[in-house]
């Protein structure tokens, strides 16, 4: 159980994805600019990890180790990520109109979207996860990536009305607010 | 100049594809750590993408336009796993600190963007050039932030083992900051609002 809360905590906020990995920036700075869409991408955004990770470690541990082809793992897994994201959207479309018209466009970029490859290569091919582990560290991961979204899109929204000047205006200040956010995040560094 | 010199020198500074398209950036500030990390970075970038201008550009006329992302992308995650194979045999060093970044350049925007946007619908000689001008503007940004970076955090000049000595007053108190994450997005923020400021890049 211990094992299981130190890996969840540092997902979300020790390693925290964003912040610390540097995993899933275009999104990050693509779409926070409002905190509605954030969310929306942050929730597709775990909900996809989790699956793909669930996903992955059945034919990481299933196919490819018994076949001898782990080398294979990279085209396996972005073509695993791609279906499932497919199939997701499909899903969505049949049973539940009004969420996929709030995804929008968020569901078909997640393919892209490298913190989904970073989450399935990392329980996969960097940790050695067990089946258990690797959902709980999907879970905390996007859950991670959720959060740091929705802070950066509030911040975001206020420094709208903020007067910064021209030249550090949109990109610029957004990386030195992802600054201030990821030097307050490393004090949960000796936390577990 | 002809052609093959403009569709070069474009990804250099025109659309440069960090600084001006902000692609690409996990890998940018995730590796910069030092200037090793940058050039293997770049070497294999290098490699995926010319393979992968060349090869779609040499098929694009027998790709049909519906499922051209998938047939991409598969190509894309071939050629990552043969650099993969490679640095793991040749550069088991640069292979352990570029980590999981290295099978990330399947996901790469840059790359992927290049596909879509020039190599689908341009001959192989100018896919190559577009290549090589977005590698070496690439190669440019992601040296510029790790020099600053490996500088001011560690105090070291030291280029694969060859050592150009400590710096004066850094070398003994470096300000560790600008190695760990926080430091990479302080860097990239202050050197794009410069480039607004003098004018290379317009703002918003």
């Amino acid at each position: 159980m211990n094992e299981i809360i130190a890996i969840f905590l540092g997902m979300v906020l020790i390693n925290n994805f964003i912040l610390v990995r540097f995993l899933g920036l275009c999104p990050y700075f693509g779409v926070s600019k409002k905190l509605g869409p954030a969310i929306s991408m942050g929730i597709a955004v775990t909900f996809v990890m989790t699956i793909a990770s669930i996903a992955t470690w059945l034919i990481y541990h299933y196919i490819l180790i018994p076949f001898d082809i782990e080398y294979m793992y990279i085209v396996i897994f972005i073509l695993v990520i791609a279906t499932l994201v497919q199939i997701i959207e499909l899903f969505i479309k049949k049973t539940n109109i009004a969420l996929y018209f709030a995804f929008g466009i968020y569901l078909p970029l997640i393919t892209t979207n490298c913190a989904v490859l970073g989450i399935t290569l990392l329980v996969n091919t960097v940790e050695d996860y067990s089946f258990s582990h690797s959902i709980v560290a999907a879970l905390g991961a996007g859950l991670g990536f959720t959060l740091v979204l929705a802070m950066m899109s509030g911040i975001r929204e206020k420094l709208e009305l903020a007067n910064t000047p021209k030249s550090m205006r949109g990109l610029p200040i957004a990386f030195i607010v992802a600054t201030l956010l990821g030097l307050a995040f490393s004090g949960f560094g000796g936390m577990v | 100049m002809g052609k093959f010199g403009k569709e070069f020198l474009k990804g250099l500074i025109l659309s440069n594809p960090v600084f001006v398209l902000a692609l690409g950036l996990c890998p940018v500030l995730a590796i910069s750590t030092s200037i090793d990390n940058a050039l293997g970075m770049t070497l294999a970038v290098l490699i995926v993408l010319i393979g992968s201008n060349i090869i779609i550009a040499a098929i694009r006329k027998y790709v049909p336009g519906i499922t051209r992302i998938p047939i991409f992308i598969v190509i894309i995650a071939t050629l990552v796993t043969v650099v993969n194979l490679i640095f793991h045999a040749r550069f088991p060093d640069l292979y352990e600190s570029l980590g999981i970044f290295l099978p990330l350049v399947v996901v790469n925007c840059i790359i992927l963007g290049r596909a879509e946007a020039f190599a689908s619908k341009n001959p192989i000689l100018n896919s190559i050039a577009d290549a090589l001008g977005i590698t070496v503007g690439f190669m440019l940004a992601l040296l510029m932030i790790s020099f600053i970076r490996q500088i001011l955090g560690t105090g070291n000049l030291s280029v694969f083992g060859y050592d150009f000595g400590n710096l004066p007053v850094l070398g003994e108190n470096p300000i560790v900051m600008f190695i760990l994450p926080p430091g990479a997005f302080l860097i990239i923020g202050l050197l794009l609002a410069l480039f607004r400021r003098t004018g290379v890049m317009k703002g918003e």
